[in-house]
């Protein structure tokens, strides 16, 4: 388009006057995310390849792979990762289907009760099923043996085992594919199927070429993200691996962190995680890397619901059924926690009691600071960190910048990285006093005892997850319309400003909403990064689970819920969030 | 060298000892101080200075109600002074306090550890404050307070095996250490952790000692329910998730046989571990009033009686009466306490201990 032909097509002083401000904007977002993501990473790659004096060596990683202290957790690690990623995907991608598409009743109700699953942080779901499934005391296999009259120390089911490492980690994690799929098949234009009838495709054909291949993305994502958290994760582990005697890498790397400290090592332990990630989000874009997603261009036809039948109230039925897992039983067993003076036991009218309550509120001390620090963490880290993903995923959804490939890797990266290291490299990023590079002095920057270094790991770590659920929502949004707006004489920001950022209004408010809920739960970086004045309600609830208090945890955990559904509830509530409100989009 | 503390300050330590030491020794960090100094009262003057910080931080790795109802009879006495209670493992207070000093982060005031080896490091490194209680002074033996006057012990207690009588028949009952080692008991016990619980690294070092590693070896193989806390294994067995302990804080049974729970204590035929749980203040106290207030009265009478009768624990102070029909230590054969090899082998016992329990 030549010059002229725009001049007379737009108001003049527009082209004339302002200033397109997208290079400036991109290079701090990129600094800032080389902050964000380079910086703990190299520390960590620095600490692998040192002596405790400084010196460059390997030693750190022969110890690791050399030893059978450290093959086993690798191999434990792998077999959960892999177990998880296959178990999320078989339960998760039906019961998106069966929201997005079928005509099953109560398909809001089954959102609703995915979003209190994924809520729910997995260590205190770890906690949770203790009660239930510890093979003494818990709830479940007292009532199997009260039901078949088996034997005192007979059991049902052993939490303490890696099946129910497993479970336990699956029930948290199979919302992230749950909402992947049902958000994929959400945007999959009505059309599209409709053709494939019309053209006599039966509907398993209109499945196989249609819905399967458009779902398909979101599946694999699905699965690799389910395996990454399953790699990650600390807080269930913790919880139920090491009282049976076992160690996951996160474990491990986490008791290579107490006195006496050994940073090297943890740091060569984590970097085949990084790698082994790097590899696995190579091979899903060399996969998917051909098709293109944009589907939500100018207008497109609502989901057309697949009939089920017969089969609609049994497909609610088992969608009840496993929802028992994730969510009933273990609030129900918190519950009964909160309430009664023996975890272990039913309460009763005579046995309720509250003086467990009475105790989280007012005797515990550190209860009302600790809050404080959680509430006012999450809400910084929402609003900042949705504001960068959203920046960061335009930049790499219209490629905007060169190097978006770099943006996008760098966003993604921090998956890669087990909270707790993340934790222990920002911990060494920001606490050192000077530091010498090259003979020139840098002033130290001690972040570490204030709530900045937490803001900072909390942003990154759920950069990846709001990054590529804002990169999804930005892709679903056809650039054909930016294009028009910029065609038009609008710099890149005021397309963003008017067309974008309407449309994208309910991701944006479901990534907030997300990254508030993740911060909330998250416990693997805080556990490292906390001091006394800065500790938050993850960690607490983590203290108080070594020393076994239960009762307090249990009182703690449904409040942290409260306050969850509580903001997620009010953020819903903004004016034009609901206009394509999935209460599953989170 | 069990300290990661760096030592900014080895030129201050030792100041405010006797006067006598202030002008002649400064400057040099391993002159000892011939005596330690005057025994201190709680004056109208400390009370006042104490209310103005309204605060105080109190680390401690004592059961977490016990330090919140001790928190709460200090702040009853001393209204306007809130007390923190961070309460962890002492092993990780021990690595909190390591991080946070070499991170210039002066957050806590006084603390309490149930590692007596931890206060060997801390004053070698000039990190406490000399501090006698008047108490401690006229009613403590030698035996439980440093001769410098930098900490003594707030507290006492065993590690003791203990079942739920509901899980084990009377016939049943172990007698001591090496009859845990029948395969009967194969998955039917609980055990805490000496990298977490100063009150288990230091029974596990006297059990190791007297009994060699090779009952941690066997031990190791019957299917042991590993968790973290001493305070933990007592309610674990409290819930019925298993039906024995194999260490943990005599103390917390003792709460836990008050609330009703079916639980017996067992002391062990080959000696019981003895934990002496010493406090000190911080050098670089943020409260230093309300923190040597804090102190002081934590040894008075009235408190170490408060912490018998609502904690369990034992005292050290003459004029303490124990409980009501509870063994006496002169009843009980013991297993002696030595900080000072604790503090030289302490990450060996981890590292055996990891090799044998895998965790």
């Amino acid at each position: 388009m030549t010059r002229l032909a725009r001049s007379t097509l737009v108001q003049p002083e527009a082209t004339r006057l302002r200033l397109d401000l997208s290079g400036p904007v991109l290079a701090l977002f990129a600094a800032l995310l080389v902050i964000l993501v380079v910086l703990p990473i190299a520390w960590i790659a620095i600490f692998a390849f040192s002596t405790k004096d400084g010196g460059v060596t390997i030693a750190n990683f022969v110890a690791i792979f050399g030893d059978a202290e450290f093959q086993e957790p690798l191999v434990t690690t792998l077999v959960i990762a892999i177990s998880v990623g296959l178990i999320c995907c078989l339960v998760a991608a039906p019961m998106g289907w069966l929201v997005a598409r079928s005509d099953m009743p109560g398909r809001r109700l089954v959102r609703t009760l995915v979003t209190a699953s994924f809520v729910t942080p997995p260590f205190l779901g770890a906690i949770a099923w203790e009660l239930l499934a510890a093979p003494n005391s818990g709830l479940l296999n007292q009532a199997w043996r009260a039901i078949s009259g088996a034997a005192p120390d007979h059991h049902l089911f052993n939490i303490y085992s890696l099946g129910g490492v497993i479970f336990v980690i699956s029930c948290y994690t199979f919302p992230y594919v749950f909402v992947l799929v049902a958000n994929a098949l959400d945007r999959i234009p009505g059309e599209l199927e409709d053709a494939s009838s019309m053209l006599g495709a039966r509907s398993w054909q209109t499945a196989r070429s249609i819905t399967i291949p458009m779902t398909l993305p979101a599946i694999l994502a699905g699965v690799l993200v389910a395996f990454l958290q399953a790699m990650n994760l600390f807080g269930s582990p913790a919880i139920l691996a090491i009282p049976a005697g076992f160690h996951t890498m996160t474990t491990k790397i986490w008791s290579l962190f107490q006195f006496p400290p050994k940073p090297e090592l943890a740091a060569a332990a984590a970097l085949p995680l990084l790698v082994l990630t790097i590899v696995l989000l190579r091979a899903q874009s060399a996969i998917l890397g051909q098709r293109s997603y944009a589907v939500l261009g100018g207008k497109y036809g609502a989901p057309r619901p697949v009939r089920l039948g017969a089969w609609r109230w049994p497909a609610l039925a088992i969608c009840l059924g496993l929802m028992l897992l994730p969510v009933f039983l273990p609030y129900g067993a918190l519950f009964n926690a909160a309430f009664s003076k023996v975890p272990s036991k039913l309460i009763t009218w005579s046995t309720l009691s509250l003086h467990n309550v009475h105790f989280t509120f007012f005797e515990l001390s550190q209860t009302w600071g600790v809050m404080r620090n959680t509430f006012l963490l999450a809400v910084l880290s929402g609003t900042v960190g949705t504001l960068l993903a959203l920046v960061i995923a335009y930049l790499v959804a219209r490629r905007a910048v060169r190097g978006h490939r770099w943006l996008g890797f760098l966003a993604t990266a921090p998956i890669a990285i087990p909270g707790i290291v993340l934790g222990v490299g920002l911990f060494l990023a920001y606490t050192r006093s000077w530091l010498s590079v090259a003979g020139v002095d840098i002033p130290p920057m001690i972040l570490y005892g204030t709530l900045w270094i937490l803001l900072i790991a909390y942003l990154t770590i759920e950069l990846p997850a709001s990054y590529q659920q804002l990169g999804s929502a930005i892709q679903a949004v056809h650039p054909e319309l930016e294009e028009a707006s910029r065609i038009l004489g609008a710099t890149r920001l005021r397309a963003l400003r008017e067309i974008t950022a309407p449309l994208l209004l309910s991701g944006v408010v479901a990534t907030w909403c997300f990254i508030f809920v993740a911060v909330v739960r998250e416990l693997s970086a805080a556990v490292i990064l906390f001091t006394s004045d800065t500790k938050v309600l993850s960690v607490l609830i983590f203290d108080l689970k070594e020393s076994g208090d239960l009762g307090a945890i249990a009182v703690l955990g449904l409040m942290m819920l409260a306050i969850t559904t509580a903001v997620v509830w009010l953020a819903n509530l903004i004016p034009g969030a609901e206009a394509r409100r999935q209460a599953s989009q989170m | 060298m069990r300290n990661n503390i760096r030592r900014p300050s080895r030129r201050t330590v030792l100041t405010g000892a006797a006067a006598v030491a202030a002008g002649t020794a400064a400057g040099w960090p391993r002159v000892s101080i011939a005596q330690s100094p005057p025994a201190q009262e709680i004056t109208p003057a400390l009370i006042e200075a104490a209310k103005k910080e309204g605060k105080v931080n109190y680390y401690t790795s004592v059961e977490i109600k016990v330090a919140e109802r001790i928190a709460k009879l200090f702040e009853a006495k001393y209204p306007g002074i809130a007390v923190k209670v961070e309460r962890s493992g002492a092993e990780r207070n021990y690595q909190r306090i390591g991080q946070e000093y070499a991170s210039k982060i002066y957050n806590c005031d006084t603390l309490n550890s149930s590692d007596a080896a931890h206060f060997i490091v801390w004053k070698r490194d000039g990190l406490l404050e000399p501090v006698v209680p008047v108490d401690v002074a006229q009613h403590y033996a030698p035996e439980f307070k440093d001769a410098d006057g930098t900490y003594a012990t707030w507290r006492v207690m065993l590690s003791a095996i203990a079942y739920n009588k509901t899980l084990v028949k009377p016939e049943d009952v172990p007698k001591g250490f090496r009859d845990l080692l029948d395969p009967k008991w194969s998955g039917k016990m609980v055990k805490a952790h000496p990298s977490y619980s100063g009150t288990i690294m230091t029974a596990t070092h006297q059990t190791a000692r007297d009994l060699g590693w090779e009952y941690f070896e066997k031990l190791a193989l019957q299917k042991i329910m590993q968790v973290q806390s001493a305070a933990d294994p007592p309610k674990k067995i409290a819930l019925g998730e298993r039906a024995l302990m194999v260490d943990g804080g005599d103390y917390v049974v003792s709460i836990e046989i008050e609330k009703g729970a079916p639980l017996e204590l067992v002391y062990p035929v080959e000696g019981t571990p003895l934990i002496t749980g010493p406090s000190a203040v911080m050098k670089r106290a943020p409260n230093p009033n309300a923190a040597k207030l804090f102190y002081l009265w934590s040894f008075t009478q009235e408190a170490q009686q408060a912490m018998v009768d609502v904690g369990a624990l034992r005292s050290a102070h003459a004029l303490v009466k124990d409980r009501p029909g509870r063994t006496a230590l002169k009843d009980i054969k013991l297993m002696r306490e030595n900080a000072a090899e604790v503090e030289k082998q302490a990450d060996d016992i981890k590292k055996r201990y990891t090799h044998y329990f895998k965790v």
